[in-house]
């Protein structure tokens, strides 16, 4: 690892627990701000060089605003994920056909396919199995019948996809 | 104020409960993974929002809930699937069910 790369995940490491340390706290009192320095300061110091997980960031302006983009699409696809289960669920004939079809992806970073497996999983009718290299194993309840199929697995990820590489690699 | 904040909750509990329902109906465990994992993080978190609404001094607090829920359940259940699927079961079919019938 080379000096930036091993500043970037100090800092990183640095800002993320410091920020934990506020939310948990929920006080600006000076003591606890003092003392949540110090704990984050031990923190990143200790764990720094051994996280690799931030490697894969995007770090500028544009990438929080496609960050905002994802959370807002995740949040309507769990919610669509939702309704058409509870559709799904009360149905008498529970329409599901289900089966494993396996997919790529083109993202790079452990942390963007981490995210893309997991949002995967929280989507309509999907559940990631199994994620090795840059191949996803996933679960499917309803499976369409004909058609391209091909075509149809592609969909599952685009979405996600598209939005995350904005700001991971 | 106070009948937002149940009716996100009333949402939250209804969302666990069909969750609850799919882990009964559901015909294999790929399917019940599904049906338990995506309505239950959901359901959590109406109710997170709903308990945020009562008490919004917590708001920092049920944040954090929330994202440590949005993380690691799917985690756990692709965790779960994975080990599934390693130990060989394969994904329920309805033509199986046909045959039995038959």
């Amino acid at each position: 690892m080379d000096e930036s790369a091993g500043m970037r995940a100090y800092t990183l490491a640095f800002l993320s627990s410091f920020l934990l340390w506020i939310l948990l706290t929920g006080s600006l009192a000076t003591e606890e701000i003092g003392a949540g320095l110090l704990v984050a300061s031990v923190v990143s110091v200790v764990s720094g060089p051994h996280l690799a997980i931030f490697n894969g960031l995007r770090l500028h302006p544009l990438a929080l605003i496609s960050l905002l983009d994802y959370l807002f699409y995740f949040f309507f696809a769990l919610l669509r994920a939702n309704l058409d289960l509870a559709r799904r669920v009360l149905a008498p004939s529970l329409p599901i056909n289900p089966g494993i079809v396996e997919l790529e992806t083109t993202l790079e970073s452990s942390l963007g396919r981490m995210l893309l497996a997991n949002s995967i999983t929280l989507t309509p009718g999907t559940l990631t199995v199994d994620l090795k290299d840059e191949r996803l194993l996933v679960h499917w309840v309803a499976v369409p019948e004909g058609g391209d199929l091909s075509t149809a697995t592609r969909q599952i990820v685009t979405g996600f996809e598209k939005r995350i590489s904005g700001f991971l690699k | 104020m106070r009948l937002i904040a149940d009716l996100f909750i009333l949402t939250g509990a209804l969302f666990v409960f069909l969750a609850a329902l799919g882990l009964i109906r559901m015909p294999d465990v790929y399917n019940r993974i599904q049906a338990g994992t995506k309505a239950a993080t959901l359901g959590v978190i109406a109710i997170l929002i709903g308990v945020g609404i009562l008490y919004p001094q917590w708001w920092a607090k049920l944040l954090c809930i929330a994202g440590f829920v949005l993380f690691t359940s799917p985690v756990g259940s692709s965790t779960i699937a994975r080990a599934i699927y390693l130990s060989g079961v394969r994904p329920w079919k309805k033509a199986v069910r046909s045959e039995e019938a038959s």
